[in-house]
């Protein structure tokens, strides 16, 4: 459904992430290119060149630049904005812990492809997951109306007064980011009141309220050295700045459906007939899509599947999926990546854990599959629903929970 | 018993320092310190110039040497144009 | 405006009378001259009060922030040790854009700090960015040659044969075996608005240096020799003359760069020298008294290596000479 008076646009993921940073009205964007995240800078610097927005566009010489040029100026107060890919997330990787200890409210679009070597430019979680430690929101989007959805819903997040917490947003390689989908696009005036103007957080120093921002008015140090006397303190707050955004990313979820008609759950987790369920995957991304595909299908032959996507990813719904797959016989975790030496994959390790306190836990298998880019078919999703089913049926587990899918044995 | 530093809830945000430097104070890392001849003093202030610890002050007539803040490097003493300041060692 | 045109000089006796922006209480070691380069860079702004700094990780950076304590006061930060331009890059540009849609109303100045190791070697990338892209900030690269922070390992501005913990003197090596960068060059290179090298002991010129560097209307660059007696081995009370020595000797020769012009100029204590060349010292005088360089002359004296470091500075000093010659 619709809301209001929306234009559609027949546009790739990239443009649609594109379109929101331009409607987010963004002070800085400080970017390098990088496949497939590159049409989102060409097609801002069309904005630029076409004098459309009143950006500060830096063209830095290297990713670690575009995300340090953005912690300068989210310093400064800026709303601030970049977007990369695989090794260009590698490369301002001491940047993107550095951003989010500091408290910097960036919004940082990674078009999701495999890291090097051997190099390749194709679809592939395995970089983004990577960066789950690093004190980010992680949103993962489905298709290009939700990349254009959520980009400019990350920036009310990362803003929010109680979170204040750069955000990233995910949009698969090539899979999202070139193909063309319709798009609604929300009014500009509509979406200039729903982002707002940016507020610096408020911090109390020496019994003063001033602003986290670089402002001769109210001089602040933003960095100091703390050592084993501070530190830990200053990464506790990160953590509970991380909890708050919980309650932060649901109610804007519901206040983006009122305005467009479009809602993605609860903001955390999308789930398509789980309730009855005998088999339920759990995947991320544009996986869903042709997961649901899959089960819609299965479903009209009365097989009781369902699928659970997980939208964001930090900070991870563990209760909320832990409530959907109890009771559940079986459940497979799909990721496109793989954690070599692990048990399993981030979204394996995280599922299983949430439901380690559960009565009724179901059997959960992992598959790894779909890396650099490796076509997805929905038959692989209807063998795995099939070995789902053959665990509930037999009760056997095989020897190792996790394997790869869709490669050449 | 020492103070207890404060809890994670009493800090500001984001790491930000939220004391002055100047309640820090090296004096107590000096092992020489500054004695100024005012007689041979000329007010040159090439001292106030190259003291590293911003110790000496100059009030528009005279200078002092702070010795809360002097860490006893003794460059006033080697740069001094008339060599009017000794290093002495601390008791 | 040609930065030749800023005749600004400082008034010492009015100067000691303003307010320290960089204050006492900091913990750089005792008589570390890096404490002075920061306390005179901030005495000399045009602005100070207007100022925001961005500062590389280093000596200055940890001894001035040790939480929760903070020697600065003016708005500051430190994020990495290789992105302080980059950082600042970012900052312009949010006060570019705000100012653009009428939330804030004036620029502030802004200045960079970082020392060698930033400023010469994991930093140049970000550094030659931001100047290319012509952001109005001044860079202050405090020289003091060595990753002193870090304990006092070599990087691209220790001197030839100078001791560090990762050039270490044995049998097979002397010390760091190849010469240091010319990094003022390589930034002159850029044609920034302005680019100098300073030393800490010639402090009008140096204060006269930043001044311009900050009035110049786009990128600004000086390095300033900072002795660190911790890595170079001298007394501690040497300091200044430690920076002095290395100007006399023209090592550290002093000069600038005018991006408007593009022309390079001696400044006032290397042209003395250029004019009377009697008065430049051996090299000697300056490597003699630092540790670093003891195996130069004991156990015994290494003439060999002296002559070569001797050679090594006179090509590099009539290289200057060329190129400053109008
Ligand atoms: C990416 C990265 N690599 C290495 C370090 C460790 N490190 C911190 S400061 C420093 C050396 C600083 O040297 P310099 O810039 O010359 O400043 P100084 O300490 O000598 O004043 C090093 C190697 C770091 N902080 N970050
Ligand atoms: S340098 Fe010497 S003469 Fe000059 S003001 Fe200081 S103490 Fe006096
Ligand atoms: S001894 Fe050093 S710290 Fe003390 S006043 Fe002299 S120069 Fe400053
Ligand atoms: S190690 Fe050297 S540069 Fe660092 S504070 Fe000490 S004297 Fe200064
Ligand atoms: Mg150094």
């Amino acid at each position: 459904m619709v809301v209001g008076k929306q234009t559609l646009m027949g546009i790739n993921g990239d443009e649609a992430v594109a379109y929101a940073a331009k409607q987010a009205l963004v002070d800085v964007c400080a970017v390098y290119p990088i496949t497939p995240q590159t049409i989102i800078v060409e097609k801002y610097a069309e904005f630029v060149a076409e004098g459309e927005v009143h950006t500060e566009f830096v063209r830095v010489e290297s990713e670690h630049s575009a995300m340090s040029a953005c912690v300068g100026a989210a310093a400064a107060g800026a709303r601030t904005f970049t977007a990369s890919a695989a090794n260009g997330i590698e490369l301002m990787n001491e940047v993107i812990f550095l951003a989010s200890s500091i408290r910097m409210p960036i919004v940082l679009a990674v078009a999701d492809r495999s890291p090097s070597g051997p190099i390749n430019i194709h679809c592939d979680q395995t970089v983004s997951l990577a960066q789950r430690d690093t004190g980010w929101i992680m949103l993962y989007c489905e298709n290009a109306q939700e990349a254009y959805d959520t980009t400019l819903q990350a920036f009310r997040i990362a803003e929010h007064a109680d979170v204040q917490l750069p955000v990233m947003v995910m949009l698969d390689g090539f899979v999202l980011t070139h193909t063309l989908e319709n798009v609604y696009l929300l009014e500009d005036k509509v979406a200039h009141k729903f982002v707002g103007t940016r507020v610096p957080m408020e911090i109390e120093v020496g019994g003063q309220k001033i602003p986290l921002k670089l402002d001769p008015k109210t001089p602040i140090t933003i960095g100091p050295l703390a050592l084993f006397d501070y530190y830990l303190e200053t990464r506790i707050q990160h953590h509970e700045a991380m909890e708050r955004a919980r309650p932060v990313i649901s109610s804007i979820n519901d206040e983006w459906a009122k305005l467009s008609g479009r809602k993605y759950g609860d903001g955390f987790i999308q789930s398509f007939e789980v309730d009855d369920a005998d088999a339920v995957i759990v995947t991320t991304g544009s996986t869903a899509g042709t997961v649901r595909y899959v089960a819609r299908q299965l479903r009209a032959k009365g097989k009781k599947v369902g699928l659970l996507k997980v939208r964001t990813f930090r900070p991870f719904p563990s209760e909320k999926v832990a409530e959907i797959l109890e009771g559940v016989p079986a459940v497979g975790v799909f990721e496109r990546t793989h954690s070599i030496g692990s048990l399993g994959g981030p979204l394996f390790n995280e599922v299983r854990s949430a439901l380690y306190d559960r009565d009724k836990r179901p059997a959960v298998l992992g598959y790894y599959g779909g890396l650099g880019g490796r076509d997805l078919h929905p038959d692989y999703f209807e063998t795995i629903y099939k070995e789902l089913f053959k665990v509930k049926q037999t009760g056997e587990l095989p020897p190792r929970p996790v394997k790869y899918i869709s490669h050449r044995e | 018993m020492a103070k207890q530093k404060p809890s994670y809830k009493e800090i500001p945000a984001a790491a930000v320092a939220w004391k002055p430097a100047t309640d820090y104070k090296t004096g107590d890392w000096r092992s020489k310190r500054p004695i100024r001849d005012t007689e041979k003093c000329t007010r040159c202030l090439i001292c106030w110039v190259f003291c590293p610890d911003g110790a000496i002050h100059w009030d528009g007539e005279d200078l002092t040497f702070d010795l809360d803040y002097c860490k006893g490097c003794g460059i006033c003493a080697q740069e001094c144009p008339v060599e009017c300041i000794k290093m002495e060692t601390e008791e | 405006m040609t930065t030749a045109k800023i005749k600004w000089r400082p008034k010492i006796k009015e100067i000691a009378r303003q307010e320290e922006y960089f204050t006492s209480g900091q913990r750089l070691c005792a008589g570390c001259p890096a404490g002075t380069v920061a306390r005179l860079v901030m005495h000399a702004l045009p602005r100070p009060e207007n100022t925001i700094i961005s500062n590389a990780t280093g000596c200055l950076e940890v001894a001035s922030t040790i939480y929760p304590f903070t020697a600065w006061r003016v708005p500051w930060m430190h994020s990495l040790f290789e992105n302080a331009p980059a950082n600042a890059s970012g900052i312009e540009a949010a006060y570019k854009a705000r100012i653009r849609r009428g939330l804030e109303k004036e620029m502030p100045d802004l200045l960079v700090f970082s020392g060698d190791g930033s400023g010469f070697d994991i930093g140049v990338q970000a550094a030659s960015g931001a100047i290319e892209r012509r952001h109005n900030f001044l860079y202050v690269i405090y020289d003091n040659g060595s990753y002193s922070n870090t304990g006092i390992q070599r990087s691209g501005a220790t001197p030839m044969y100078a001791w560090s913990t990762t050039s270490e003197v044995g049998k097979a090596e002397p010390g760091k075996p190849v010469w240091r960068k010319p990094i003022a060059l390589i930034y002159a290179a850029h044609n920034p608005a302005f680019a100098a090298t300073a030393s800490i002991y010639h402090w009008k010129d140096f204060m006269q240096k930043v001044r311009k560097g900050m009035e110049a209307e786009g990128p600004a660059v000086i390095h300033v020799k900072a002795p660190c007696h911790r890595s170079w081995r001298y007394k501690e009370e040497l300091g200044m003359q430690m920076s002095k020595l290395a100007v006399e000797t023209c090592y550290h020769p002093l000069w600038e760069y005018d991006g408007e012009t593009r022309s390079y100029s001696l400044s006032t204590a290397s042209k003395v020298i250029q004019k009377k060349p009697e008065r430049k010292k051996p090299i000697e005088e300056w490597l003699e008294p630092q540790g670093r360089f003891r195996h130069l002359f004991r156990p015994k004296r290494r003439d060999d290596l002296l002559k070569e470091f001797q050679r090594r500075t006179d090509e590099d000093w009539e290289h200057i000479l060329r190129i400053t010659k109008q």
